[in-house]
């Protein structure tokens, strides 16, 4: 899998370097921007917005993880399910759900005021929490079942099950996924500007996108990316020094049964959790859902709306797995980490304007549209595919390198025979994350979109934009349940021969 | 082979057709094109008047059009630019790229009179304020009345910095209160619930009742009558008067199709063009309509008098007043 990793690298490293250059190189030709207190305060608060984001969204996350770990009902996995969706919901389709439920004529009378850190905060949670959840759960799945076993042996009651067992198994994740939450609430953009509650509300990504798109001005943009870059950079890579695998012993069984959370306290305890956990994400859902019933007609424009997004998401989750599955090898660890973050740390805009600038000295670029659509929502999910994938695959290295080595298997046919088998159920999660992110995505399309080329995000942008509510409520409600219908599709073949 | 080549030049003959009659390249924002906006109907009319075909390329807004140019520079493939408002004009002209319309100006039935040599008008509005009358009895009646008004009745606002009527209501604010416009922001910040990035964000919260007013254009009543059968919101006209925004077009000087492009022009201010704008764009046409236009449009606000700064003036000063806003709403 050795030149899979590089050509995978090669490949993103081109595609940033390209992205940034051009404007760089403008940039530089005009003289960069000075420093002024407006810019600390855009960073002061960019920071301190995405830092209680990721600090609240990561503290509820390990509980609701390990409570839906530990519990067998039915319905857990419709809520497992659901915790993927806020990522398929476009930023303004969210923002109007959860304004409908904490805004000043919402469901909660208005009982505080929304606009401000607290809606912003809101917001943010409701996007990361679950999806920090889903990405915890998925480590604690990843644990031997011996482990559980010997603990009930050993007649470990809950606090040590999670302190000697699953805590070592989620602590190396954090660092990952925390540094993940970190950069998507660094990148927020409609969130921040409409909860906000007006310009003392600003981000570096907002500045940015200014900077490039109404200013045309690519000295500052390239001030402020270069600032961005520098923080992100920085703070990936001190992440990624407590990044880590811990490998135990291979587990000799799959299916994982666990001895602990029976006690009654514990399963009341768990219930209040997930309950909790329902009180954040359902509301604006059902919200989305709600709104949406009354527009629901079948338009002109859907169906091909749906199908360009199936079309576009499904090869841009292809193309993520991809790039991030050799990636996902141990030997690649800080560099892969840092390379997936890529799209994140340089701002999209930053991105879609470099190739701009490169393909149009070539040809057109309307012919390259959705080609530029997938390459860009591929590098966006990315860090979901790696995310998913790098536990899973070193764990099965652990598990099978020496016994692929002694057999002489390698190549094409170790792939086929013995990691696809093996890892069938995280590359599932995977493309069902790096799909339903680019389902959602509205940035690339709106950067590259021409004419013909319409997908449910931007239909729902389209229809708001003239004034049709009601339809844009409708059309949000058929890529929730499109998306939700995505899901439940593809991960029900990725487990379909699982013994589990 | 002698079969595949067959089949190849069989293919290339289907793509061909294309190519024999002209081909007006068209760029504009999306709303434009969108399934019920005027480019459909509007590309059907002109077709018929020439032997040739429209290609609209739809790109976000204005704004996004004109960075498309500026990033093309003379690769560009437009021939004919759509879209653009008086307050990109400036810079659009700037880029070099367009040539002088030709046409005669009197042609554009703009509140104010046309003096543009690069550009023609194909619609307008003034920007109002539009309020739910169900939550408001009395609406302000100036701008002044608006800052200074009860901080608990909540105005949405658009962001200047990426939004078009957002810039609008800013240089309103500017034309009003002049040198003192930055007070006049601070006075009026208790009242404004947020600032979105967009227009669509803005109208989505104040139609959901999140905030009894919002910032639109004089024209958003008539489409809440005709499509939705309903009088509930209505446009606040403001004493001092109100700000314009005019949508324009112009050609590209080097393009291959510079005849077909004025001919597109020319075409656009009249019927066969402007009798699509009221109903589809939600516009006042800035050309001849064969027949009056609904009774919503005539039960609008008729602005007393009319602001509009010169497109040179906006591209010397927004920034600096962007940056007056800023200070006087951050703190």
């Amino acid at each position: 899998m050795k030149p899979g990793g590089i050509f995978a690298l090669a490949a993103i490293l081109l595609a940033v370097i390209a992205g940034l250059a051009p404007v760089v190189v403008i940039g530089l030709s005009e003289g960069l921007m000075r420093a002024d207190p407006y810019l600390f305060r855009v960073i002061r608060f960019t920071l301190l917005q995405a830092a209680l984001s990721t600090i609240i969204s990561i503290l509820l996350a390990i509980p609701i993880a390990r409570a839906l770990a530990r519990q067998r009902f039915p319905g857990r996995f419709l809520i497992v399910r659901l915790f993927m969706l806020p990522l398929a919901l476009p930023a303004i389709v969210a923002i109007l759900g959860i304004v409908t439920v904490y805004g000043a004529g919402g469901w909660l009378g208005g009982a505080f005021d929304l606009y401000g850190l607290a809606g912003i905060l809101i917001a943010h949670v409701f996007f990361n929490a679950p999806l920090s959840a889903r990405l915890i759960l998925s480590r604690l799945e990843t644990i031997p079942p011996e482990s559980f076993r010997l603990g009930a042996n050993l007649g470990f009651h809950g606090a040590q099950v999670f302190r000697l067992i699953e805590w070592p198994q989620i602590r190396p994740a954090l660092a990952g996924i925390a540094t993940l939450i970190f950069l998507l609430c660094t990148a927020s953009f409609a969130v921040v500007l409409t909860l906000g509650g007006g310009p003392q509300a600003t981000t570096l990504e907002v500045a940015i996108y200014q900077a490039l798109r109404f200013d045309f001005d690519p000295a500052r943009a390239t001030a402020l990316a270069l600032v961005q870059v520098a923080i992100c950079c920085a703070l990936a890579l001190y992440a990624g020094r407590f990044t880590g695998l811990t490998l135990g012993a291979p587990p000799l069984r799959r299916t994982q049964i666990r001895y602990d959370g029976t006690a009654p306290l514990s399963r009341i305890g768990d219930a209040l959790i997930l309950l909790a956990s329902l009180a954040i994400v359902l509301p604006p859902i059902v919200a989305v859902v709600m709104s949406g019933m009354a527009g629901l007609r079948l338009d002109r424009d859907l169906i091909p709306a749906m199908l360009t997004s199936l079309g576009l998401a499904g090869s841009a989750a292809i193309l993520a797995a991809c790039l991030a599955w050799p990636l996902a090898a141990p030997r690649f660890a800080t560099l892969g980490n840092l390379a997936t973050l890529g799209a994140y740390i340089i701002p999209p805009a930053v991105l879609a304007t470099g190739w701009f600038i490169l393909l149009s000295r070539y040809s057109g670029t309307n012919a390259l549209a959705p080609v530029l659509v997938i390459a860009l929502n591929a590098l966006m999910a990315l860090p979901f595919a790696y995310g998913v994938l790098a536990p899973a695959v070193a764990e099965a290295g652990s598990r099978h390198d020496r016994l692929c080595a002694g057999l002489g298997i390698a190549g094409f046919n170790r792939f086929r025979l013995i990691d696809l088998p093996a890892l069938k159920r995280p590359l599932t999660l995977a493309l069902v994350m790096a799909g339903i992110v680019s389902l959602g995505d509205l940035t690339a399309i709106t950067l590259f979109g021409t004419q013909d080329f319409v997908t449910l995000p931007s239909l729902i942008y389209r229809q708001m934009g003239s004034y049709r509510m009601e339809q844009a409520a409708a059309t949000s409600l058929v890529l929730a349940l499109f998306a939700f219908v995505l899901i439940t599709v593809t991960e029900s073949l990725g487990t379909r021969d699982d013994p589990a | 082979m002698k079969s595949l080549s067959a089949i190849l030049l069989a293919l290339v003959a289907s793509v061909l057709p294309a190519s024999a009659r002209d081909t007006l390249t068209i760029y504009t924002y999306e709303s434009f094109v969108a399934e019920w906006g005027p480019g459909a109907k509007i590309k059907e009319q002109f077709e018929k008047t020439c032997d040739c075909s429209i290609d609209w390329v739809a790109l976000g807004d204005g704004v996004a059009v004109l960075n498309r140019l500026k990033l093309e520079g003379a690769n560009t493939k437009a021939d004919v630019v759509l879209g653009l408002d008086t307050n990109l004009t400036s810079e659009a002209a700037a880029t070099g790229l367009f040539g002088k319309h030709g046409l005669d100006k009197a042609l554009a039935k703009t509140p104010v009179p046309w003096t543009d040599d690069f550009f023609m008008p194909f619609d307008f509005a003034h920007f109002a304020v539009i309020y739910d009358s169900e939550k408001i009895s009395t609406p302000p009646l100036s701008l002044d009345e608006l800052v200074n008004g009860d901080p608990g009745q909540k105005i949405v606002l658009q962001d200047p910095r990426s939004s078009t009527p957002g810039l609008g209501f800013l240089l309103w604010m500017k034309a009003v209160y002049g040198d003192k416009a930055g007070n006049a922001w601070k006075k009026l910040s208790p009242r404004i619930l947020t600032t979105t990035p967009g227009w669509s964000e803005a109208y989505a919260l104040f139609t959901k009742g999140e905030a009894p007013m919002v910032l639109s254009y004089t024209t958003s009543p008539a489409y809440h009558v005709i499509a939705e059968s309903t009088d509930r919101y209505k446009a606040a006209a403001f004493a001092e008067g109100h700000y314009l925004q005019i949508e324009v077009a112009g050609v590209i000087e080097a393009s291959p199709e510079r005849t077909l492009a004025v001919a597109f022009l020319q075409f656009m201010m009249e019927p066969g063009f402007q009798d699509h704008i009221p109903q589809s764009n939600w516009m006042f046409p800035a050309g001849a309509v064969s027949a009056p236009l609904p009774a919503a449009f005539d039960q609008l606000v008729k602005p007393a008098k009319t602001f509009l700064f010169t497109p040179d003036d906006v591209a010397a000063k927004r920034r600096e007043w962007i940056d007056e806003w800023l200070n006087a709403v951050s703190q």
